[in-house]
């Protein structure tokens, strides 16, 4: 027990130890961009109490991951894109759809399971997608999708391009084969892919250090001599900004892929069915990581730095919460998808011998 | 009409649909140095360069899910699989990924992609490299299978699985690679989910798909000779879209049908064939439908043992005598 308590400890510092802020003058970034991100992790954070509300009541159903906590990591990282860059990212997805310019009506419409959902309501909570903003889902299997990114960073270095592949995942994955894998043909092939894990502390009710053979996790990185692998602070969107945005030049002009581990916490449970603490992790620890809320220090920060007003912020924090109810208006009054929908986009090409005829007496 | 073998068959439709469209590209272990593990990829390093025709490391699930990836990008991989082995390591990125990405976009990204390889039994490979995966695939809505017998077939549909809009797996039979048959000159192109007839008869049906349509050929033969039945074979060419259609005209034809699988009996191709024919011609048979399958246990590595798992020409001569009543 004893030795539990340490290691719990241990743990907190090595956590905190990421979060010495050094005290840039932040007015280089300029007004619009730091006005902007703080603009975009109001509205991921509103965006999802909405989304617990609606779940409560009943309009959300299935799995519903909320990201409350970790908007600093979506919002930095992909603030330092292109617009004909590509974000991939697992099943904690809605902050990163809508931040990547996916309209939360949209967003919301599909959680709701509408017509009007970004897809068509049928992918759910799970499944956001937007080519239109090349946001490339929303994958619900855990480490599945890397390959994947990988695979459109060949297509990039393939045609020549010089887009880049944001590929966002959960600190579980480091442990999975599909992670070394894709690591491994990155590295040796050069694509310009940016991989982020998101490491919030726990997969599921798991803590990662109880799983995984090293201590930080971006150890892992370090096997693959050709990428380049860096901790951040991912409570701090300024060192997200940073980060990736060294990241995204290193894999347009060198080749080379990044691989950072941006220290996180998630808020509430891994799902909506799950407490927010209680079996594995203590109230007093969450108390504790919210002191650090990226949106709060941003804020404070910025006011200090007298690039923020409190009436300028009020008036985004309003505008993110009227446009979370706008949200879920449009989608409450979104139609559910037709009947004649369902043997839609099983296939592409016209199918052969229907679908449908085995059933034909239902 | 020239007369290849199943492997230069496969080898002129890689090559045709490379020189044709320049986003198909190869990838798998192998495939470009070596030619191969079983040469259908000779001599594309050369043509078509490192890019284009890629050796990968032994990550099946990742070189599987990095060509779903580039089918999102808009390229059109083929994933070539040593063996169809060595894809159950993919299997995620097959079904999870590919069979699925156009549904849960809403129709956004569809996903041209064909993962090929050989399947079925070899000759003492034993279990782990001796098994038939087509109802692994064949069960899932979003992927197409096709399973080509001859070298004009194996041409025609790779040729078709390539241009597809949707992922293909293309099941090539292990011991078919050296089976010789003549093959168009010059375009040849064979459509996705169309059976084809390889033998007319009037007496009864066997339906069979990859290897066991050379074995009931064979059968047909002897059958022939012996017994004078004509057995009338539908190649099925296509497992999803299967097409009941040609099942169902040649048994209304026959009143009787046999349905010859390679793989395991449950669950197998041949249980959904008969129960399309008994939905749609059950007034028209004169006998319970047979079916052939391989016997339901891992493969066995002692040759006399091996014989007798796998379907062979015998096993399908006494099950038509048994529609027949002349058992």
């Amino acid at each position: 027990m004893e030795q539990e308590v340490s290691q719990q400890e241990a743990q907190q510092e090595r956590r905190v130890a990421d979060r010495d802020r050094p005290d840039v003058d932040l007015s280089a970034y300029g007004r619009e961009l730091l006005h902007e991100m703080l603009w975009s992790m109001l509205l991921s954070r509103r965006f999802e109490e909405k989304c617990a509300e609606a779940y409560q009541m009943g309009r959300i159903g299935g799995f519903c991951h909320l990201y409350i906590g970790q908007e600093a990591v979506a919002v930095g990282a992909i603030r330092a894109l292109r617009s004909d860059d590509y974000v991939f990212t697992a099943y904690r997805d809605h902050a990163q759809a809508i931040v990547r310019g996916i309209t939360p009506r949209a967003v919301m419409a599909e959680l709701f399971g509408r017509v009007d959902g970004c897809s068509g309501g049928a992918g759910g909570s799970m499944h956001m997608f937007g080519a239109d903003v090349n946001f490339m889902g929303g994958h619900g299997i855990v480490g599945t999708h890397l390959p994947l990114a990988a695979g459109v960073g060949y297509a990039i270095r393939y045609r020549g391009g010089d887009q880049v592949v944001l590929c966002f995942f959960g600190d579980s994955v480091v442990n999975g084969g599909p992670f070394h894998e894709a690591f491994n043909m990155v590295a040796k092939w050069g694509l310009p892919v940016v991989y982020i894990v998101e490491n919030n502390a726990y997969g599921m009710g798991t803590a990662t250090d109880r799983v995984a053979s090293v201590e930080q996790l971006v150890t892992r990185g370090h096997a693959y001599e050709e990428m380049h692998s860096e901790r951040v602070d991912g409570q701090d969107v300024i060192a997200m900004y940073d980060a990736v945005t060294r990241a995204a030049d290193r894999a347009r002009d060198e080749l080379r892929p990044t691989f950072l581990e941006a220290v996180t916490y998630r808020y509430l449970g891994h799902s909506m069915s799950d407490p927010a603490h209680g079996t594995y992790r203590t109230k007093e620890e969450v108390q504790r990581e919210r002191q650090n809320d990226p949106i709060a220090t941003l804020c404070d920060r910025l006011i200090s730095q007298d690039l923020l007003s409190q009436e300028e912020y009020d008036r985004l924090d309003k505008a993110a919460i009227a446009a979370s109810e706008d949200a879920a208006e449009f989608a409450e009054n979104s139609p559910a998808p037709d009947a004649s929908a369902i043997y839609e986009n099983v296939y592409r090409d016209e199918y052969l011998g229907g679908l449908d005829r085995r059933d034909a007496w239902r | 009409m020239a007369v290849v073998t199943y492997r230069e068959a496969l080898n002129r439709a890689l090559r045709e649909e490379m020189e044709r469209d320049d986003s198909v590209f190869l990838i798998g272990e192998e495939v470009g140095e070596y030619d191969g593990a079983y040469k259908v990829s000779k001599d594309l390093l050369d043509q078509f360069g490192e890019w284009r025709v890629r050796d990968t490391p032994i990550a099946e699930n990742g070189f599987a899910g990095l060509g779903v990836g580039a089918a999102m990008a808009g390229l059109r991989p083929v994933v070539e699989f040593m063996t169809w082995n060595f894809a159950l390591l993919a299997y995620d990125a097959i079904v999870n990924s590919a069979a699925k990405m156009l549904f849960m976009s809403g129709g956004q990204y569809n996903i041209p992609i064909v993962f090929r390889g050989p399947g079925g039994a070899a000759l003492q490979l034993s279990a782990q490299h001796s098994q038939v995966p087509d109802p692994w695939y064949a069960n899932i809505p979003g992927l197409k299978v096709c399973a080509p017998a001859t070298p004009a077939d194996a041409l025609g549909l790779l040729k078709s699985a390539i241009r597809d809009a949707d992922p293909v797996v293309f099941i090539e039979g292990e011991l078919l690679y050296n089976v010789k048959g003549e093959v168009p000159d010059g375009e040849h192109l064979v459509p996705i989910g169309l059976a084809d007839v390889k033998r007319v008869g009037d007496d009864v049906t066997i339906v069979a798909h990859s290897k066991m349509v050379q074995v009931a050929l064979a059968a047909a033969e002897k059958l022939a000779t012996d017994y004078e039945i004509e057995a009338e074979i539908v190649d099925l060419r296509s497992l999803r879209p299967l097409d009941t259609d040609t099942v169902i005209t040649s048994v209304r034809k026959t009143n009787r049908a046999v349905v010859v699988q390679e793989g395991w009996p449950i669950a197998g191709i041949g249980a959904q064939v008969v129960d399309d024919i008994q939905r749609e011609a059950f007034d028209d048979l004169d006998a319970p439908v047979a079916r052939v399958s391989g016997l339901d246990v891992p493969m066995h590595y002692a040759r006399p043992i091996e014989k007798m798992i796998v379907p062979s020409l015998d096993h399908v001569v006494n099950a038509v005598k048994h529609v027949c009543y002349l058992d």
